[in-house]
């Protein structure tokens, strides 16, 4: 339990490697990525499917299904400790009560079988030591939190028993039991309607302030996370094309797939009239064939002869603004 | 290119034939554009009234006896003109896909009338059916549950076309597939493919040219880009919209999200369980939404800005949406609405129209004054 920090971030991923062994071949879902996060701050994480993002997460938390997948290098250091170094029961731990996590299918993250109170009560008992009683009482208070109506008579209730909403903001209530320092929420809304996401976002925002959680947004949606994102990287092919500050990434995109990406979302606020959206041409590439050179050069307008060849590295483009072009002055 | 289509093959006598064409006059004689405009929207091309579907709730295993009743779409009234396209947002169980099965005639309403190209859909012989749907197709969400995994693209494409017989020839078949292929932007060449070895945009592109194989007035599209990754839905939507000017189609465009709605529609329906809300043309309705429901959909629909993003007000409805088996009574949103009074549980409120005549505005809400 010691807090003695290394490692100026909470989270720092370095050249993080997650391979697949398939009957197709390998596929490369993580290819070195970097990735910090500071106590309390909010992170996005963008891209497409099958850009690596959701194995990316897994990876942190190490619970990506092996076989077929394999972390085959990088670092994850959280608090100063190389994750990747922990033995099973430490990193059960670390998942528990430090790394709490939310997916995007709540039905299929919480046992059908149990009720509500026997999966809030289990890793209080577990993680903080709570006798049986102390957490019973210490669960009807997070659902009360998560603003489950009624706490006391819901606690006994089974997941089905529960909207789509709701069992998210169980899950939330499950992930933030022990106060973790970091929350990882992917595609945590994506499954909800427009305004159920609305409340759950909300939910998340405020709780993590409360308690100074940081919070690791992986999203699809480039709208969700540009209310509450205080940075957002960019994934690409399994790598992270750009990371900057919210406001520079989106007033600012320097990598020619996060303009494409923000070219094809229509705007809410935009007239009917304006015309047609600017399309990034052809399909996300199969995972066992990534494009050589960068990966992105098949289907970008900027790409030149030198795209094909070498994929570019990460080159400060602004303050706190990296991306990974080689023609990134051109872009924008 | 899809233009030299059109005489091709001649969708046989139907009466809207005839009323889709006027619109290449209008820039050359704009009197004359102006008079078949106003004909346009005159002659709905489909048209549905007091439309409901009710699902019954059966319980026993033999002898059935049916409970109560889900009732899906309840009440609910609109038309669509030649060429144009309406938008239908909904959360889910709102009931929006079931208007659209229930227009083609997927699910027999249970009451109500839908009229396509003047002929009564609702109890129509499947003779009348068959006419309809040869002029009226259909998209659906899910292009991978959507095309039969052992059917060839090039046979999925062309089934409208043998379903129909609109073709003279084998070659002139051939033909048209081939230009079908083309028209969503692939090559015929890989018309002897199956469907798992197309990504999910192309799935879809081939849906939507198996929908207009046989030349069609009417595309009723549900969800048809939610499957889909974000820089694929700009393509399909760029696609769908394209098509529409090409071939003068009206669409009825069914989706959640309203940005894509907003982008696509020349006018919009917001649906909540089962009812029409409201329903206004152009961008009217995101300019001056009326009805709390729109407002609050609009609020909590995300923005790919953050500046935007962090200064604007969200309403932030409580509870969820209530069970269709169950409606409240009285207006179906007052439970979570944040203007509701005592009268919002006695009186259901009907639609009332405000705006002028070219900008149609109805909103269904009592508290709404204008």
């Amino acid at each position: 339990m010691s807090f003695a920090a290394s490692s100026r971030h909470l989270l720092e991923v370095k050249n993080l490697e997650t391979q697949f062994h398939t009957d197709y071949g390998v596929v490369r879902a993580v290819d070195g990525v970097d990735l910090h996060i500071d106590e309390g701050e909010t992170v996005g994480l963008v891209g497409e499917s099958g850009c690596g993002k959701s194995v990316a997460a897994l990876s942190i938390v190490r619970l990506v299904p092996d076989p077929p997948g394999r972390i085959v290098g990088g670092q994850v250091v959280f608090e100063g400790t190389d994750l990747l170094r922990l033995d099973v029961r430490e990193m059960r731990h670390v998942r528990g009560s430090k790394i709490g996590i939310i997916f995007q299918e709540p039905l299929s993250s919480l046992n059908p079988v149990l009720s509500i109170e026997r999966q809030l009560v289990e890793p209080l008992q577990e993680h903080l030591g709570m006798t049986r009683r102390q957490a019973a009482s210490r669960a009807s208070e997070l659902l009360d939190m998560v603003g489950i109506p009624d706490p006391s008579a819901r606690i006994r209730d089974y997941p089905h028993m529960m909207s789509g909403g709701q069992r998210q903001r169980i899950m939330i209530a499950i992930a933030l039991s022990c106060n973790p320092r970091l929350l990882i929420a992917d595609e945590a809304t994506t499954a909800l309607d427009v305004t159920i996401q609305a409340q759950i976002l909300e939910l998340m925002k405020d709780l993590t302030e409360q308690f100074g959680t940081a919070l690791l947004m992986i999203t699809h949606n480039l709208g969700v996370v540009a209310r509450y994102a205080d940075r957002v990287c960019v994934m690409y092919a399994g790598k992270i094309r750009e990371m900057a500050p919210s406001g520079e990434l989106y007033g600012n995109p320097k990598h020619p797939y996060t303009l494409g990406l923000l070219g094809s979302v229509p705007r809410l606020d935009a007239r009917r009239d304006t015309g047609k959206l600017t399309q990034i041409p052809g399909d996300v590439p199969d995972p066992t064939r990534i494009p050589p050179g960068c990966a992105f050069n098949p289907r970008c307008d900027y790409a030149v002869e030198r795209c094909s060849a070498e994929d570019p590295w990460m080159e400060e483009v602004g303050e706190g603004h990296v991306a990974a072009c080689w023609e990134w002055e051109r872009v924008g | 290119m899809s233009s030299s289509i059109q005489p091709t093959i001649v969708p046989s006598t139907t009466s809207a034939t005839a009323v889709a064409s006027p619109r290449d006059a209008v820039g050359a004689m704009a009197s004359v554009g102006e008079i078949a405009a106003v004909n346009l929207s005159a002659v709905p091309l489909l048209s549905v009234r007091d439309l409901n579907v009710h699902f019954p709730i059966t319980r026993g295993f033999i002898l059935q006896q049916t409970v109560g009743h889900i009732r899906a779409v309840n009440g609910v009234s609109f038309h669509v003109n030649p060429g144009e396209t309406l938008g239908v947002v909904g959360e889910s169980g709102s009931g929006k896909t079931t208007v659209v099965r229930a227009v083609i005639q997927l699910q027999r309403p249970t009451s109500g009338s839908v009229v396509f190209q003047g002929d009564e859909l609702v109890g129509a012989n499947s003779e009348v059916l068959r006419g309809a749907r040869r002029n009226m197709s259909m998209v659906f969400q899910d292009p991978y549950g959507s095309l039969n995994p052992r059917m060839r693209a090039g046979n999925i494409v062309g089934e409208p076309l043998r379903a129909h017989h609109v073709f003279e020839s084998r070659n002139e078949y051939r033909e048209r597939v081939a230009e079908l292929f083309q028209m969503v932007g692939m090559h015929p060449g890989v018309a002897s493919r199956y469907p798992h070895q197309f990504s999910g945009g192309q799935r879809q592109r081939i849906a939507i040219a198996r929908a207009l194989a046989a030349n069609p007035q009417l595309v009723l599209l549900d969800e048809p880009v939610s499957a889909l990754d974000v820089s694929i839905q700009a393509q399909v939507i760029n696609l769908l919209e394209d098509l529409q000017d090409e071939h003068d189609l009206a669409y009825v465009f069914v989706a959640h999200d309203l940005s894509v709605v907003r982008h696509t529609a020349h006018r919009t329906a917001v649906m909540y369980l089962g009812k029409i809300v409201e329903i206004a043309d152009g961008d009217e309705i995101y300019d001056n939404p009326l009805h709390p429901y729109t407002q609050a959909l609009l609020s909590a629909a995300p923005m790919p800005d953050p500046v935007l993003e962090r200064n604007r007000e969200r309403i932030v409805l409580t509870g969820d949406i209530p069970s269709p088996a169950n409606p409240p009574s009285g207006c179906v949103f007052r439970t979570r609405c944040p203007i509701a009074i005592a009268d919002c549980a006695e009186v259901v409120p009907q639609m009332r129209s405000t705006g002028s005549l070219t900008k149609r505005h109805e909103v269904a809400c009592i508290r709404v004054e204008f």
